[in-house]
């Protein structure tokens, strides 16, 4: 019984209930929001520590023994993902509480990002691969409404293009674990890893991965498969893109190492070139796209999905170091990404655009908010010594360790690429000035949806700003043991026997389990229930 | 029966995403509906079909004779249809938003956002 692993789950669902119980209460609300995330906050960190300290910690639903029941496991990959969600939904918790318009409010914004906070939790720590596909449908059920709350035009028709390209991969994912479970007739990824080897090689299992890959790559926003991305995240509050900009693409990419390194680890070799090239093309579509962009958060959507393919390729790559290196990936983005697109929401508040031609003139305003736009866009672009960087250094060393020579010259180029984009918002936006013809009424002192002044609650958009600007410096500065962390991560998902052990017990009762391996996909998947004690 | 299940499923994508491609947002959800209903048949399928043989246990015994019907599909099915139902009714309301905002029911009206 370990409870720290079904906590970081619960207390988002639990704060999300309680908050619905205070429907009209709005500072119920926003107090339940904020102290939800900080007790979010505090678990993780105990299943962090855990995790560091035992490598594994696992939880069987309902005490039923594995493969039966749900598992809820926690590696250290999940852990780590869970402590950055918690994070990051903390740094969300208080900007929301200065940029949410009342109306957002009151039509439950903050239930649904507990509930969106609960969905990315689950989907991290969980066990059963049909699991995974329920928490990606709560996290995806919460975003939806959360994407279209106002209602727009633009929310509207970016929403259309959301909802149905990922409902698309989510049947596409529904489709692969039930072909998975005709195969192999069981749910439990752990089990289904052990019996994948046991299973009779037709080309079955080649198509599920690919089937996996497009599912999960449409969700990560891969090439070519990412047009949602941009189309949408633009369009809703600015503090719900940063909370999917941070999040929501992330979830894919965990659920891609997690089944490419644990299910599907002997179809790598097949998969290992369309995944690299994959990735290569994610990065320079991804940054081309930025560089064409003259608006402020279309600029850094294109850059998430160029950033997706680091990660992607740190996968592709396949070795404990590159897994490692696109683990750091993806830490160092959720806090970056997450930061430049709060960056963009305070100059939002500032100047009233997200034109870049309109605005300009931040740097002499405001010194430190370009401060943290500087140490943001930097680390993104990988300049030493900031997070970005170490991310890039681990991922180009593995890649040269295993001489993919052409796609770590992309790889770097796209750096370069990255940081013009990132010089073309610091030229617009902080350091020419004001363009004449923008009469930005009264940028000290703007107003909200509702007309009431919004001035006083600007250092609340700030200090998650600022925070986490700071936490982008440490992690490049702490970069060793964070280092060590990550190569922790790169053994245990290289070295998946590990993961086995402690979801199935013993290696003796992972024995029993085996005793009647079902063959063929018109055999009865029940004879892993048959067994049951 | 098994073969008969894989061709209507295999219609029943293939209609999905025939509906999908085409212009109308009520076409579009017309086709996510046909989509999810084609993957929970085939989850259904490929379990392998059991006829009259409910996964009982018999009273003094620990476990159900063999060759009953695998009840785990039917559980994920079961979940599968409720996400799916609420999902789509979400999808619902949505186009039925957009098409009063945009005034058509048409998605090459709704490029706004796409370049």
């Amino acid at each position: 019984m370990r409870p720290e692993v079904a906590l970081p789950v619960l207390l988002p669902l639990l704060s999300g209930a309680i908050s619905l119980l205070f429907w009209r209460s709005r500072p119920m609300q926003r107090f339940v929001a904020v102290a939800g995330n900080i007790a979010l906050l505090m678990v993780s960190l105990w299943l962090f520590v855990a995790t560091l300290s035992d490598g594994y910690v696992t939880m069987q639903m309902g005490s039923w023994p594995a493969p039966f029941g749900i598992t809820l496991i926690a590696d250290l990959l999940s852990a780590v993902m869970v402590l950055m969600t918690a994070i990051i939904g903390l740094a969300m918790g208080i900007y929301s509480l200065a940029t949410t318009g009342r109306g957002h409010e009151k039509f439950g914004y903050y239930p649904l990002m507990h509930l969106l906070l609960a969905g990315v939790m689950g989907a991290f720590l969980t066990g059963d691969i049909f699991n995974l596909y329920v928490w990606f449908e709560v996290m995806l059920v919460a975003s939806f409404a959360l994407l279209i709350l106002g209602g727009e035009r633009a929310q509207m028709e970016g929403a259309i293009k959301y909802v149905t390209l990922n409902l698309l991969a989510s049947v596409i994912f529904l489709t692969a674990v039930g072909l998975l479970y005709g195969m192999v007739g069981t749910l439990n990824m752990a089990d289904i890893a052990l019996r994948m080897d046991e299973a009779e090689h037709t080309g079955m299992v080649e198509v599920l991965a690919v089937m996996f890959m497009v599912a999960f790559g449409i969700k990560a926003a891969a090439f070519p498969l990412f047009f949602w991305l941009p189309a949408s995240y633009h369009t809703p509050p600015v503090a719900v893109s940063a909370l999917f900009a941070g999040l929501l693409t992330k979830v894919g990419v965990y659920a891609m190492f997690r089944v490419f390194t644990l299910i599907f680890d002997q179809t790598m070799g097949y998969l290992q070139d369309i995944m690299l090239w994959g990735a290569a093309f994610t990065m320079v579509t991804g940054v081309l796209g930025a560089a064409a962009q003259y608006e402020f958060r279309r600029i850094l959507s294109f850059h998430i999905v160029s950033q997706i393919g680091y990660m992607i390729l740190g996968l592709a790559l396949y070795t404990p170091l590159a897994i490692a290196g696109g683990v750091f990936a993806i830490v160092h983005n959720m806090v970056v990404k997450t930061n430049l697109f709060l960056i963009s929401g305070i100059t939002h508040r500032l100047q009233g655009t997200y034109q870049l031609k309109k605005m300009g003139g931040l740097y002499r305003e405001r010194p430190w908010l370009a401060v943290a736009f500087f140490l943001s866009a930097f680390s993104l672009a990988g300049i030493p010594p900031l997070s970005g960087f170490f991310a890039k250094f681990v991922i180009v060393r593995a890649g040269l360790e295993v001489e993919a020579y052409v796609v770590i010259g992309i790889a770097l180029a796209v750096g370069l690429m990255t940081l013009y984009s990132m010089v073309k918002i610091w030229n617009e936006v902080f350091w020419k000035s004001l363009p004449e013809d923008n009469h930005v009424p009264e940028t000290t002192t703007p107003k909200g949806d509702d007309g009431r002044l919004l001035k006083p609650s600007l250092w609340m958009m700030y200090l998650p700003v600022m925070v986490l600007a700071l936490c982008s410096l440490l992690i490049g500065v702490l970069a060793e043991p964070i280092m060590w962390v990550m190569m922790g991560i790169g053994d245990q998902l290289f070295e998946p026997s590990g993961y086995i052990e402690a979801v199935l017990g013993v290696a003796a009762s992972a024995d029993d389990v085996l005793l009647e391996p079902s063959s063929g996909v018109a055999a009865p998947g029940a004879n892993a229930e048959e067994e049951a004690p | 029966m098994e073969p008969l299940m894989a061709v209507a499923i295999g219609l029943l994508y293939a209609t999905a995403i025939f509906m999908m491609l085409r212009r109308s947002i009520v076409k579009l959800v017309i086709g996510l509906m046909l989509l999810s209903n084609a993957a929970n048949l085939l989850i259904f399928t490929t379990a392998g079909m059991t006829r009259g043989a409910p996964p009982l246990i018999p009273e003094g015994m620990m476990q159900p004779p063999s060759g009953v019907a695998d009840p785990l599909p039917q559980a994920v099915v079961l979940t599968a249809i409720v996400i799916a139902f609420g999902v789509l009714a979400f999808a619902v309301v949505l186009i039925r938003r957009a098409y009063e905002v945009v005034k058509a029911d048409d998605l090459d009206k709704m490029k706004d956002t796409d370049t």
